[in-house]
């Protein structure tokens, strides 16, 4: 049902109809709303049956869905910054055991200092707990992507982190289609657990795996997290046809074919991005942006799919390594190997800084202008809309 | 709930239940425990050889039925011991150490009782051995003897010079400790085994008899029958009796002339006797006089402390020093470094219508004199550990053979001499018990026992009993006698309390079923130790491996 | 007393098994048949008390249950020693996930049978004392606090045993742990003001709350039997010593575990809404300094030179337990 609807209202309506039976749910901004529309819509009883089961932490929370998706239940929870911090231990544990719980993550920069706007500090910290992530571009894609996390969670047996950026999308009010339930059961069969604690037939889950079988045990991990990048187009296929719509894949070009410098970046950026794209392709600029949905598993082959030799290629990033650089830029390295791509890494948009359309503009023309030799050793690490004069008397 | 995907379980992380059974823990073990089995002291101590702690076994199930057939192994007379034996396995019970001692002779004397009310009978042989065996006396030893024979298959004569059978049972204790109504009734169910008992007939010419008779071993149960009589310097008129005479008399249904002051010169269990006899002949004032003290008198605690409950006085560290008409005169007497008695030279005189002495018995060696191979050393016929004495094919056993003169001492003698009997007839030797250690009280772990003070076997108002012979002490009724044995610690013996099985860390311990007991697997147990250390009868030794 | 005691003698109130007894009456770890919730070839140290209170606790819940039971498990001893790859001790359905998170966890599956309309499958959350009363102790206020539907049962071994004994907070007094060294001046762990779980579950005012051990096994199983035959959160509280930690024989687990109650030390009572409802009185008090004693952990109280100070503030504790929960029957009082 399409309406004007604020982006967490969305997602909560949207996790809704995916039927989850237990909802875990612990208070922080700025994913609140969404475990708030939950609640309400389970205290309507429109849901049953679901349980909404609220802790006293984050890590408590994803404690109550792991126990919770280890008894067969369809698992949900939401969380932000500190609190996907809190849960990290959890994180691991979660993917380790293979429960497919799906997760909302608000993205939000992380302290001290503290502050509450958006960044992707939170969920790169958390990259290679062994969670698949997928990040929304817009609300729309946002409320899509859970349908799909979960019957793709299910499928592989892992957890999945549908990512959004914090009160830029969160809060946002737009007009969200949020699929009909009707769809939506059609597209997501019930949770067929993989393994599931019943009385009836004994099992141990989460043995102690020592160095005769850990290595393996990641391996698998490894290559399990792996097929979702063939799972997931297929997904995307069938949820075009079932709803009628095309939401996420692995990787979306925008306007690559032609384009000698293409932006990659995550999140709700790609619109402004794109605007900023439309505006420069009409003053004759050929530029593109390639919107990387899904980072974990990374879709390196599609990546390189989508880009072509003699690409220059920019990494926008809301997060960063402290002490390194691009955190995206590593995988997109990796995916670029053997081709004549540049690559260089602009950090932007830390703590809810807005990455506006003239930065983005300057920004593309001063990558285009700058000398394109990939001989020239790394790039300096960019820092976009970088305050000097703050640095200088603050 | 719902199904799981036919998809296999996530590598490793996800186990089978169970699996660690492939995981042999006995690898760890220095030590292992091993299930024993040990002598319990009451065991240790019954004269009878009584398995007490077996029979207990079945009366704490109410299987009485049982328990007086295990009594029945060695004791052909439950009901007669449950009134007569002065209990040394009560006194070396180990639960005295927690609370009391089991009350093993009251439970026995309900089994004893309760046979009789039901009229369970021991059955015959079916096979008959073709040896004959002539029992000379049908006393305690001599009946018990005649018991373990005939159900050894075996021929059995008893005879006995007395008119009636029982022995010392019948003559020398009083009815009041043992009807005679319970009496006859065991020597009933005894002599229906198909034992040929004649009475009246006194053995002089042992080897002839035995020729004559086609008897192919003998055994000796005479007793000893004679009163001792001491020297004791006395007046024409002073009126003195032996104690035996006494009992005897009184057994056969006499009244022996005593006067109403008696004084008794003993401390054994037969001074008791008679003094409580002449105290329900009408003795006013009964006097017992021993020349030590009441630790060192030989009378069991228990006849002590009745007797004095009816009213006999006693006097100890005193002697008779001469007996006159109507009075004694008493020496007083001290214990000399050595804890001897030894004289004071003071003298004081009591005034005593009769005087009773019981000093001891003799035995009645008229019959042995002419008996080639049997010797006589101090009063006593020798045997040998196989209770033959030196004539081929004569055993000897009870008073006649030893010191011990209890009833229980004789049955377990005539039992033992029976199975010897036995041995030889059939030209075997039987092979030397395997000595078994005792279980001592330090083995216990009296946690699991709940307090439980001893059940007190009614007895006979103390002020009617100086005037009727009716019996002084009271059975047990059946609750209180499945009570009392379940005060049974079962020492050394597993009672199958499941403590081991249920404290075992390992799941080691295997339980075998009702009455099977426990086994180790060994494949697990790792030596611990926990199943010995709360074992509560000490049960378990742990044994270390060899490496 | 939860527990109905037998007054029967040489079979005694207090042993495991009681042949004189109705089958259906005897205790849960004399039948032949029992669960065996963790079974053999489990890699539990020699004489181990935790994993005896576990199965003694797990095979009770089966039987009351019928069997629907699943549970879960705090990283731990209990976890390591019965769950590595390729071999699993358990006999029932059982979840490791972390920690500290273990009441988070039962809560989960509680939450998710409620959902599936299985409430007839119970949950049973454990952890040590680390688990317990440590690391996992916000998620267990939190699972007492909603009142979720999980008997949740602390195995105290008063330390962080598996991983080379460190000091916990339900570490007692004066007991050297590897972290609580014995120097001159610092006789072992301080006497603090203590951290007595069974009493900040009482606050919350959750149905049942029972402390027991392991050496009174009755008692113990008729606790586990009772909480489960309420709904809502439950604790329960067991002492399972630690051979290894406590520096006690292998042999002596039971025993150590008993001196415990019978000193004063350890307290069995159970507790139903935050109020005292029966206590388990001392049957022979000793002396704290026998329980002492038999234990490495305390030596320094008594070599090289006998600290009486110190032992007599444990008996003042010890005491204080007795006149608190009333541990003494009127005539040794």
């Amino acid at each position: 049902m399409r309406a004007q609807r604020e982006g967490s209202q969305a997602v909560a309506l949207t996790v809704a109809r995916c039927r989850p039976e237990v909802v875990c749910a612990y208070p922080i901004s700025p994913q609140t709303h969404i475990v708030e529309g939950l609640s309400a819509i389970v205290a309507s009883g429109e849901l049953a049956p679901c349980e909404f089961v609220n802790v006293e932490s984050e890590f408590a929370a994803l404690s109550v869905a792991i126990g919770a998706s280890a008894a067969g239940a369809r698992a949900y929870t939401a969380t932000a910054s500190q609190g996907l911090l809190f849960m990290a231990e959890a994180l691991w544990n979660a993917s380790g055991l293979g429960l497919p719980i799906v997760m909302t993550v608000a993205n939000r920069a992380i302290g001290a200092p503290i502050n509450i706007w958006n960044d992707h500090s939170d969920a790169m910290a958390l990259r290679d707990c062994g969670w698949i992530q997928l990040y929304a571009q817009d609300n729309q894609e946002a409320a899509d992507l859970h349908i799909l996390a979960f019957r793709l969670a299910e499928q592989l047996s892992v957890p999945v982190m549908v990512c959004m950026d914090g009160f830029v999308l969160t809060h946002a009010v737009e007009e969200i289609d949020v699929a009909d339930q009707e769809l939506v059961d059609r597209y997501l069969p019930p949770y067929r657990p993989r393994q599931v604690l019943d009385p009836k037939a004994p099992i141990t889950i989460g043995a102690m795996v020592g160095p005769e079988a850990f290595t393996e045990v990641r391996y698998l991990a490894h290559q399990t997290q792996r097929q979702a990048l063939t799972v997931i187009p297929r997904l995307a296929d069938e949820f075009a046809t079932v709803f009628g719509r095309r939401s996420a894949s692995l990787v979306s070009p925008y306007r690559t074919e032609d384009a000698d410098l293409v932006v990659v970046a995550l999140g709700s950026v790609l619109g402004t991005l794109a605007e900023t794209i439309d505006e420069l392709r009409d003053d004759g600029v050929r530029v593109g942006a390639l919107g990387i949905t899904t980072f974990r598993p990374f879709p390196t082959e599609a990546v390189r799919a989508a880009l072509r030799d003699g690409q220059r290629v920019v990494a926008l990033e809301r997060a960063f390594s402290i002490g390194s650089g691009g955190v995206v830029s590593q995988d997109l390295r990796v995916a670029l190997a053997g081709m004549d791509c540049p690559l260089s890494t602009v950090v932007a948009g830390l703590g809810g800084r807005p990455i506006t359309r003239p930065s983005l503009r300057q920004l593309i023309t001063q990558a285009r202008s700058a000398p394109g030799d990939p001989t020239a050793g790394p790039q300096p690490l960019v820092f976009l809309d970088l305050d000097r004069d703050l640095l200088a008397h603050g | 709930m719902a199904e799981p995907s036919a998809i296999p379980l996530p590598f490793a992380i996800t186990l089978s239940a169970a699996t660690s059974r492939s995981n042999h823990t006995g690898a760890w073990r220095t030590e292992r425990p091993v299930y024993v089995d040990l002598l319990p002291p009451c065991v240790n101590a019954c004269p009878a050889g009584e398995n007490v702690q077996r029979w207990l076994y079945h009366a704490e199930e109410r299987d009485h039925e049982a328990a007086w057939r295990e009594l029945m192994r060695d004791n052909p007379f439950p009901a007669i011991m449950g009134r007569v034996c002065y209990h040394p396995c009560q006194t070396a019970c180990n639960r005295a150490s927690l609370d009391e001692a089991v009350g093993i002779n009251a439970v026995e004397r309900f089994l004893g009782d309760e046979a009789l009310r039901q009229g369970w009978t021991v059955t015959p042989p079916e096979s008959a051995s073709g040896y004959r065996v002539l029992i000379v006396g049908a006393g305690p030893a001599g009946l018990s003897a005649a018991y373990h024979l005939r159900l050894l298959g075996h021929d059995v004569v008893v005879r006995d010079a007395s008119p009636q059978a029982g022995g010392m049972m019948r003559y020398g204790i009083p009815t009041y400790r043992l009807p005679r109504d319970i009496l006859d009734l065991e020597l009933a169910r005894l002599l229906d085994l198909g034992i040929v008992l004649e009475l009246g007939r006194r053995v002089d010419d042992l080897p002839t008899e035995m020729a004559d008779g086609g008897f192919d071993a003998a055994f000796l149960g005479i007793g000893a029958q004679l009163a001792r009589r001491a020297y004791l310097p006395a007046g024409d008129s002073a009126r003195i009796l032996d104690a035996l005479g006494v009992l005897r008399t009184v057994a056969d249904g006499g009244a022996p002339l005593l006067g109403r002051r008696v004084v008794v010169y003993g401390g054994g269990n037969t001074a008791m006797d008679v003094a409580r006899t002449a105290r329900r002949l009408g003795s006013t004032d009964t006097l017992v006089i021993y020349r030590r003290t009441r630790e060192k008198m030989p009378a069991a605690d228990v006849e002590v402390e009745e007797a004095l409950a009816e009213g006999v006085r006693i006097r100890w560290l005193s002697t008779i020093a001469y007996a006159g008409d109507g009075a004694v005169v008493v020496e007083r007497m001290r214990l000399d470094e050595a804890g001897r008695p030894e004289p004071t030279g003071e003298f004081e005189q009591l005034p005593a219508d009769s005087v009773v002495l019981a000093i001891g018995q003799d035995i009645d060696q008229s019959i042995l004199s002419d008996v080639d191979g049997i010797s006589v050393v101090d009063g006593l016929v020798q045997v040998g550990p196989d209770f033959m004495t030196g004539r081929a094919g004569v055993f000897a056993g009870g008073d006649v053979a030893t010191n011990d003169r209890t009833v229980t001492s004789a049955v377990g003698q005539g039992k033992r001499a029976a199975r010897q009997i036995d041995a030889w007839l059939r030209g075997q030797v039987m092979a030397a018990q395997q000595p078994r250690r005792l279980a001592t009280a330090d083995r216990l772990n009296p946690w699991y026992y709940s307090d439980a003070p001893a059940a007190v076997r009614p007895q006979l108002d103390a002020a009617r009993r100086a005037s009727t012979f009716d019996e002084v002490v009271q059975g047990l009724d059946e609750t209180t006698a499945v009570y009392e044995a379940r005060r049974c610690l079962s020492c050394g013996n597993c009672f199958e309390c499941d403590n081991c099985y249920g404290m075992c860390p390992d799941n080691a311990v295997i339980k075998l079923g009702p009455g099977q007991r426990y086994t180790i697997d060994l494949n697990y147990c790792k030596g611990c130790g926990i199943c010995a250390a709360e074992c509560p009868c000490g049960a378990i030794d742990m044994v270390p491996e060899e490496t | 007393m939860a527990v109905q005691r037998v007054k029967f003698y040489q079979t005694g109130s207090f042993a495991v098994g009681n042949r004189l007894l109705d089958p259906a009456m005897r205790s849960v770890q004399s039948d032949a048949t029992r669960t065996n919730a963790i079974t053999s070839g489990h890699r539990a140290c020699r004489g181990c008390g935790e994993a005896l209170g576990a199965r003694y606790v797990l095979d009770a819940a089966m039987r009351a249950t019928g069997g629907k039971l699943v549970t879960v498990n705090a990283t731990g001893c209990l976890e390591v020693f019965s769950t590595p790859y390729p071999e699993s001790a358990w006999q029932v359905a059982w979840l490791h996930s972390l920690f500290g998170n273990a009441p988070a966890v039962a809560a989960g599956v509680a939450a998710a049978l409620r959902a599936k309309g299985r409430t007839d499958i119970r949950v049973i959350g454990q952890a040590g004392d680390g688990g317990t009363v440590d690391i996992g102790f916000g998620c267990l206020s939190g699972l007492f606090e909603r009142d979720d539907d999980v008997l949740f049962v602390c195995y105290d071994n008063q330390g962080y045993m598996n991983t080379g004994v460190q000091r916990s907070g339900a570490t007692p007094p004066a007991a050297r742990t590897t972290t609580t060294p014995v120097e001159e001046q610092a006789p072992g762990n301080r006497f603090g003001q203590g951290k007595f779980v069974p009493f900040i579950a009482m606050a919350h005012e959750i149905p049942y709350v029972a402390t027991a051990t392991i050496a009174d096994l009755r008692d113990l199983e008729a606790k586990v039997e009772r909480a489960m035959q309420l709904r809502g959160a439950r604790y329960l509280h067991v002492l399972v010593p630690c051979p290894l930690g406590w520096g006690t024989d292998a042999s002596e687990t039971i025993r150590i575990a008993r001196l415990a109650t019978e000193c004063g030390l350890f307290p069995v009572f159970e507790a139903e809404r935050g109020e005292v409802t029966d206590v388990n009185p001392i049957r022979h008090r000793v002396p704290v300094e026998e329980y002492l004693r038999r234990q490495v952990r305390y030596r320094h109280l008594f070599e090289p030179t006998r600290r009486d100070d110190l032992i007599a503030r444990i008996q003042a504790r010890a005491d204080a337990n007795i006149l608190r929960f009333g541990l003494l029957d009127e005539k040794e009082s």
